[in-house]
């Protein structure tokens, strides 16, 4: 019982602190982003402790294992994508040289 | 608690549903990434901050953490055998949980009707599919609590109704975890 109610106020104040720091504009930019981000990851790691009793588990940890897999999987996907995208982005010619170079290839013909 | 109590097989069934939780997140983490990268794409239309009303999203998250803590506190009444509390809670665990789904379609059909529906831009496509498939996984659950309810209601609690119990607040919990980065990543940072 202790263990939830304590998950439940926990929660409630990170997801207040993180409401309130954007609309209150608690810090600017990339401060803010990470002050919010920050929150979140406690939050969850709260949520995982009080209310799925991921500390509790006795020792073979496999649901632990599970998780760690599981998160250095998300993470090859997440950063992973971020990266090959910024990269092609990064690459990529602007829209209006591309019309240009369009053109000029199709004139060559195919 | 009774931990050491609970039978191998059920133990055994909770590992198994825990797996597919886990995988269930890589499913997530692809619609998130997918979120970040498409993001910027809004093709002249709005972007987050145009459309998100944050006091409504706000609602919508403490309805689903608190319907949260409510089927945890089923599941320590089921533990403690008190099945008319158990009844009451997960009651009030569907009223809530079907709150959020209702709040969220609400804001879904007033996006759509303003004309900022996923066929806008990338930016909006990503989000509908992101949110969605949240939302699609909390109406499943609510048919599962609806069926489980049912379930209690004729055989009780025994070890298969425990069983479920058990696997659908991992479920409920879990859903309340991806929600948590629904909330700061694309609302908070929407409009940050």
């Amino acid at each position: 019982m202790a263990q939830y109610i304590t998950g439940f106020i926990l929660s409630i104040v990170l997801t207040a602190a993180a409401y309130l720091a954007v609309t209150e504009d608690w810090f600017t930019g990339g401060m803010l982003i990470a002050f919010i981000i920050l929150l979140a990851v406690v939050q969850v790691l709260v949520q995982l402790f009080f209310f799925l009793h991921l500390g509790r588990e006795t020792k073979p940890r496999w649901k632990l294992v599970v998780l760690g897999f599981m998160l250095l999987v998300l993470g090859i996907v997440v950063i992973g994508t971020l990266w090959i995208m910024q990269n092609l982005n990064y690459h990529m010619m602007p829209a209006q040289e591309m019309d240009g170079y369009m053109i000029e290839q199709s004139k060559k013909g195919f | 608690m009774a931990e050491a109590a609970i039978p191998a097989r059920t133990d055994k069934s909770l590992f198994g549903f825990w797996v597919y939780v886990m995988t269930d997140c890589i499913l997530f983490a692809t619609l998130f990434a997918t979120y970040a990268v498409l993001q910027v794409g809004t093709n002249g239309g709005p972007s987050g901050r145009d459309i998100f009303n944050m006091p409504f999203v706000l609602i919508e998250t403490l309805l689903l953490l608190t319907s949260s803590f409510t089927c945890g506190m089923a599941l320590l009444a089921a533990n403690k055998n008190r099945i008319r509390q158990v009844g009451a809670w997960l009651g009030l665990t569907f009223l809530l949980g079907l709150s959020f789904i209702t709040m969220e379609l609400t804001e879904f059909a007033q996006l759509a009707s303003e004309g900022h529906g996923w066929w806008t831009s990338a930016f909006l496509s990503a989000f509908f599919t992101l949110v969605g498939t949240h939302g699609l996984h909390i109406t499943v659950g609510l048919l599962w609590l609806i069926v489980l309810g049912g379930f209690i209601y004729r055989r009780g609690l025994n070890e298969h109704t425990m069983r479920r119990l058990g696997m659908f607040s991992i479920f409920w919990h879990f859903l309340d975890v991806v929600w948590v980065f629904i909330f700061t990543i694309v609302y908070l940072m929407g409009v940050a």
